[in-house]
């Protein structure tokens, strides 16, 4: 089945072909070919207000709903304001496609106008890109985008295309199959490494589930709660899976990490055993490595072979889907089970369990004035866990991940690895596009906010009525938090004065949406009430917070995990015989 | 203790993927010591030879790290004993009727080559390993060296076995659904 068509038509009828729903850009010179028949499509596509937007809303897209989340820019600029959305989505496997508009082929090179190497300078930061300057490559190159984007370890590709090959005449023709010789991920998991598994499993005493982002990302939530629930282990949920595990369940321990619970840390802390399911023991759960969990083996499942044993020894290296690392783990300990072998972890559940209510997550109501911690609280109790809930980076994406409780997997998205600001409101828009059915949160800080709140235009617009609550304390709280406790609280720097500059209230009803204002926690409930009640706009809520909040627990930044803070200077104490 | 590492890299013959390469060993801090480009028996694979000097560890992820790239289909570390290498140099010796004969004489006993000569100077041609290359420089640089160029080092696995045999034939991937599910 071949037409011929420019290279134009060949991009939008490939996309389609790929399974584009919605695109999230801006048009510009050098894709401006694009544009034109993307009226003709089936695609919605979004106009945004700045390209960071449309390439954060793509990634909100592709997290709510975990098909692929495609953005568009022009050349030169365009391309690279995408930048920081793609080096984002490669950091947290966001399934991505950019598509980017190219100087003409015959000027690439000689600093056209609008000409920025987009391939060249995204090379380290997305799981691959192309360059197309032949017309008759374009629908093979976006088949083979959006396969390398969806399988194997998502990440995000580009697709860089010259505007004459937008131009040219060419020959339509969706591929069949396709030739990368260099890319086989592995998703079936090795047979005797699942047996070694469940034989270190079983012989532990002492072990935790350390659930990270993969296991949202393969869709895994269900096989674990089997694992977990047939083993009895611990479960620690990191920043990037909150949801993949109920956070109501007795088992779970929470988020482990720079700010995790105290449950979730000392767990990982004292642990013999650490089964790590698509996590990569990040600088922000390890703390110090070399102290980290020193009495510890280690089963790492991952389907990025790259990510086994480079911070920490693996003992039991596992490279699979892991869905399907769980599934065969579950079979494996299920025979066992059935032949009355099982592991024995009564004490040490028993401990965490007290850990677990002498140090519960908690927080200090102010004298005067309006904890954020509250907000979020009531926040999450309200909306419900059938809400999806975006954030920027910072205290208020700490406190989100702790004071709402995540039932679900997908309800929970944020910038993990990159902590990009400002990626709440078009994180939001994007999850509300492709969950158009359930509420949707941004709960952002006052400093995120205002780097990409102009797409409040873009939702307003285009009816993609999403909530935002700012979290306003009128300062970049998580850099004055540590200023508080590192910098003699001499406050370089942080003060943002967002109680009086903007308004966001009247910036809210300027960009159409209805604008909310909340300071009295007697008034909490009845705002969040009221904006739950707004359907057909945007709403923005600014909850004016006091500002000296903290985020607790915390372990300074290239600490041990064992010097632990539950509160300012109250380190949890464990007797010397605690397991 | 750093190591001389020699791997053979078999990737797609496409343009860009030099610089993909060369940029991951320079973002994880690696000090690439010789590089060698070039086609294969397959035209649609290129072949690089890379030299680095590094510890076990940070090898075994860079090599992992390489093998993310889509367009790198293979990489073998190739065993000292069980490869042999090569390279290539040219070198410009200043030689006058006094001391050609000298030059001449070196070049014969490390059995190189005069590919060039002026009345003040020849230009030699070597192949050879790593260590007898920088014996016969060390032997010429007496005479004065005017000029020098170094091809990066090749190499490859002794025996009949080919690293390219079974990797390079293409797996065919079913493209992306052509429409949602």
């Amino acid at each position: 089945m071949s037409e011929q068509m420019t290279g134009a038509q060949s991009l939008i009828k490939s996309l389609e072909a790929a399974g584009a729903e919605n695109i999230f850009g801006i048009p510009g010179g050098a894709i401006l070919p694009a544009y034109d028949p993307l009226m003709d499509s089936s695609i919605r596509h979004i106009l945004v207000r700045h390209e960071q937007g449309a390439g954060h809303a793509a990634q909100g897209y592709a997290s709510a709903t975990g098909k692929v989340g495609v953005c568009m820019a022009t050349s030169g600029p365009g391309a690279t304001n995408l930048v920081t959305p793609l080096a984002d989505a490669h950091m947290d496997s966001v399934p991505m496609v950019a598509v980017t508009g190219q100087v003409a082929a015959s000027s690439i090179g000689t600093d056209a106008f609008q000409e920025a190497d987009i391939r060249g300078i995204t090379m380290p930061i997305t799981k691959h890109s192309f360059l197309v300057t032949n017309p008759d490559d374009i629908a093979r190159t976006v088949a083979e985008a959006f396969y390398i984007a969806s399988t194997g370890r998502p990440g995000p590709v580009l697709v860089d295309v010259a505007k004459s090959a937008l131009q040219a005449t060419t020959t339509y023709e969706w591929p069949a199959e396709l030739h990368l010789p260099g890319y086989r991920p592995v998703t079936r998991p090795h047979a005797k490494q699942i047996r070694e598994a469940a034989r270190l499993i079983l012989e532990s005493r002492r072990p935790v589930l350390y659930v990270g982002g993969g296991t949202i990302r393969a869709r895994a939530s269900k096989e674990l709660r089997v694992l977990a629930e047939l083993t009895g282990m611990p479960v620690v949920t990191t920043l990037m899976a909150r949801g993949a595990f109920p956070d109501s369940h007795p088992q779970h321990l929470g988020m482990p990490g720079m700010h995790g619970t105290v449950a979730a840390v000392a767990g990982l802390q004292r642990s013999d055993l650490i089964i790590s399911l698509g996590a990569r023991f990040d600088d922000r759960v390890t703390g110090n490595l070399d102290s980290f969990a020193p009495g510890a083996k280690v089963i790492h499942a991952d389907i990025d072979p790259a990510e086994i044993g480079k911070n920490r020894h693996a003992d039991v290296p596992i490279v699979g889907d892991v869905r399907e690392v769980i599934s065969d783990l579950v079979i494996a300990l299920q025979t066992e089970a059935d032949a009355g072998t099982t592991g024995d972890y009564e004490q040490w559940v028993e401990f965490l369990a007290g850990v677990k209510t002498t140090y519960p997550l908690g927080y200090d109501t102010p004298a005067e004035g309006l904890a954020p911690q509250y907000v979020i609280e009531r926040l999450g109790k309200i909306s419900g866990e059938d809400t999806i809930y975006t954030a920027g980076v910072g205290q208020h994406q700490m406190w989100a991940a702790h004071y709402v409780s995540y039932e679900k997997p997908n309800t929970w998205i944020n910038s993990g690895g990159l902590g990009t600001m400002g990626f709440a409101v078009p994180g939001a828009m994007g999850a509300k596009v492709g969950c158009p059915d359930q509420t949707v949160w941004a709960i952002d800080g006052d400093g995120c906010f205002q780097m990409t709140n102009q797409e409040l235009a873009t939702c307003a617009i285009n009816d993609i009525p999403i909530k935002v609550a700012i979290i306003n304390n009128e300062s970049l709280g998580m850099v004055r938090q540590w200023q508080t406790l590192f910098y003699n609280e001499r406050y370089s720097n942080t003060d943002l004065q967002s109680k009086r500059i903007p308004d966001f209230v009247k910036l809210a009803e300027a960009y159409g949406c209805v604008g909310l204002a909340c300071e009295d926690p007697a008034d909490v409930d009845a705002t969040i009430r009221k904006a739950m009640e707004i359907n057909d706009v945007p709403v923005v809520v600014d909850f004016r917070v006091h500002r000296d909040a903290m985020v607790w627990p915390m372990v300074a930044a290239g600490s041990s995990n064992d010097d632990i803070k539950y509160a300012r200077d109250l380190a949890p104490e464990f007797e010397e015989n605690d397991l | 203790m750093t190591t001389t590492h020699t791997l053979s890299v078999l990737v797609e013959n496409k343009p860009g993927v030099l610089a993909r390469i060369a940029g991951l060993f320079s973002r994880r801090g690696f000090n690439i010591d010789s590089l060698a480009v070039g086609p294969t028996e397959h035209a649609e694979v290129s072949r690089m030879t890379i030299v680095v000097n590094v510890e076990e560890s940070p090898l075994e992820q860079v090599t992992k790290q390489l093998n993310k790239l889509v367009e790198v289909i293979k990489i073998v570390e190739l065993d000292p004993q069980a490869s042999v290498n090569r390279e290539l140099v040219l070198v410009k010796v200043a030689a006058n009727a006094e001391t050609r004969g000298h030059v001449l004489d070196t070049v014969q006993l490390f059995r190189a080559k005069v590919i060039d000569v002026a009345n003040d100077a020849v230009t030699i041609q070597i192949v050879g390993n790593t260590a007898k290359i920088g014996d016969f420089l060390r032997v010429l640089e007496p005479f004065g060296v005017r000029e020098l160029v170094q091809s990066g080092q090749v190499a490859i696995g002794r025996g009949s076995r080919s690293i390219s045999e079974r990797s390079l034939r293409p797996v065919a991937i079913p493209a992306p659904p052509a429409s949602v599910s």
